[in-house]
């Protein structure tokens, strides 16, 4: 059971300054939930319906989850040692390493897709690896987990170095003296502490795989029942004028990332410690 | 029983020159000195924790030098505890036996022993956080002594402590080294904590160990102005004249 600490109200000044902070929280929330609920009052039920009817929509809704969940397995698999290495090694470059991390960060999302496309089709390694190697990545499902995967990994490994940032080291020095080995301080002390900022960093990267869609229109394009995902089924349906359709995918979409936020949180927090 | 020869060690602009001790089988030994002094470092050092630039350590007879920490049998009690903030206290006691692989009954065994010992049995289901600090120093002594090392490390064990507390956690340590027939040896920065538990003492300062023995050959004869002054017993420095002697080390 978490031991919860709330801090205490007394007298007029906490009262303000509590009050001005709830303000802003009141503000942000009441303003996202005003855009849903547009959304909500301009879907009709005929739109609500196509979508439900439409096995296209299905399969777009089904790829959006499993690449975007794919996406996020693979991006903790880096983050986790990613992370771990550059808050404990000090090594020539890491500065540098560090910089490129966050690359793919600020990278405007359509240069991702961009970059990608050249890569595959126009130089010797990705052709290498699309012809020789067989592993296809243009206008595939596969391209959709690659361009994810690079638009959004940063910020696992991003949140996995700040949460081995704050785990003390003594601790693992104390695991070494008790019998430890680095990998056992490592998997025993360290991940556990760091377990918070790690999911944190998996819902971040989760959020962005889900909602995605520039890069993706430029690398994997839009087929319909082979690389469409919900973000560019929304941007098709409003593009031929369907826009009660688009907004009520686009509520599909809130409504499959608002559990999928809330499971994660719920099955992260409540994971049991063991020795 | 532990013997450090001539370790240098060094860390931005500090150095560690040449500290050499001799700690005896059952000896309370305390290492004093002003706070950055290395008294840490060296016990980091002795502990495997930091890799020594030079010198030697013997355990036992054995060299150790170049042994992982886990391999030196050594019981570490750092400052502030680091207790492992999401283990209960029974999880943090049982931590050096579930990492050995032991039995779960073994564990229990011991684990009920070390906490009667150390009378925390009533705190074996609490979180860490919510401990207080005598409570603390009782759980990080215990996950040591539970391993049932040949030498304990006790980095400023009383240091957050209260007076009263501190003077009785002090006697309890003397009570339960005696008791194991532990080789200990305690930092601490605190020349009350010395006449408390400590058979002999060394004392420390910018890396450089001053002088070690007895706490009365430190009263009596210090050997430099430094140790004369840590001592407060500028006195015994003055009427002996300004000692040229160089620190008897060993």
């Amino acid at each position: 059971m978490k031991n919860f600490v709330y801090t205490p109200v007394r007298g007029w000044r906490d009262r303000v300054f509590s009050t001005a902070a709830f303000f802003f929280v009141s503000v942000f929330i009441i303003f996202i939930l005003t855009l849903i609920i547009t959304d909500v009052f301009y879907v009709d039920k005929k739109a609500v319906l196509t979508v439900m009817a439409s096995k296209f929509i299905r399969h777009a809704l089904w790829m959006s989850i499993w690449t975007s969940f794919t996406t996020t397995l693979i991006a903790l698999l880096f983050a986790v040692p990613m992370g771990y290495s550059l808050s404990r090694f000090r090594f020539p470059g890491h500065i540098l390493v560090d910089a490129i991390v966050d690359l793919p960060v600020v990278f405007p999302p359509l240069v991702v897709g961009l970059t990608l496309l050249v890569f595959f089709s126009q130089t010797s390694p990705g052709r290498w690896i699309q012809q020789d190697l067989g592993i296809e990545f243009v206008f595939q499902p596969k391209g959709i987990v690659l361009c994810q995967f690079v638009a959004a990994a940063s910020l696992a490994i991003r949140s996995a170095k700040t949460a081995f940032d704050d785990v003390d080291r003594r601790y693992e020095s104390v695991a070494l003296t008790l019998g430890c080995t680095q990998w056992g301080s490592f998997r025993r002390i360290c991940l556990p502490l760091a377990r918070n900022g790690i999911i944190a960093g998996g819902i971040l990267t989760w959020a962005r795989s889900f909602g995605l869609f520039g890069p993706l229109m430029i690398f994997v394009g839009s087929f319909r029942g082979r690389t469409e995902v919900l973000s560019t089924t929304v941007f098709l349906e409003q593009s031929v004028g369907n826009l009660e359709v688009a907004l009520a995918i686009a509520l599909l979409l809130i409504f499959v990332a608002l559990i999928a936020v809330t499971c994660i949180r719920l099955v992260g927090g409540s994971t049991q410690v063991r020795l | 029983m532990i013997r450090a020869e001539e370790i240098s060690f060094c860390i931005g602009t500090f150095r560690l020159q040449r500290l050499s001790i001799n700690v005896a089988k059952g000896e309370y030994f305390i290492l004093l000195g002003p706070p950055g002094s290395g008294k840490t470092i060296f016990l980091e050092c002795l502990c495997g924790l930091k890799k020594i630039d030079s010198g030697r350590i013997y355990i036992d007879g054995h060299h150790v030098t170049n042994l992982e920490p886990r391999a030196r049998g050594i019981g570490y009690v750092p400052q502030d505890y680091a207790l492992f903030p999401h283990l209960s206290v029974e999880q943090n006691i049982a931590f050096g036996l579930c990492v050995q692989g032991s039995q779960h009954k073994q564990i229990q065994a011991k684990i009920t022993e070390t906490a009667e010992m150390l009378d925390i049995q009533r705190l074996l289901t609490r979180r860490i956080p919510g401990l207080s600090g005598g409570e603390k120093q009782r759980v990080a002594l215990a996950r040591a002594l539970v391993l049932q090392p040949k030498i304990l490390l006790l980095d400023e064990p009383v240091c957050a402590l209260d007076e009263v507390t501190r003077q009785e956690v002090c006697t309890q340590l003397l009570d339960i080294q005696r008791r194991l027939g532990l080789t200990t040896i305690h930092v601490s920065h605190n020349l009350e904590e010395a006449f408390t538990v400590a058979d002999r003492a060394a004392i420390l300062n910018e890396g450089i160990l001053q002088q070690v023995g007895t706490l009365d050959e430190l009263l009596n004869k210090p050997n430099s102005k430094f140790v004369a002054r840590f001592m407060r017993c500028e006195k015994n420095l003055l009427s002996r004249g300004n000692s040229s002697r160089r620190p008897e080390l060993g």
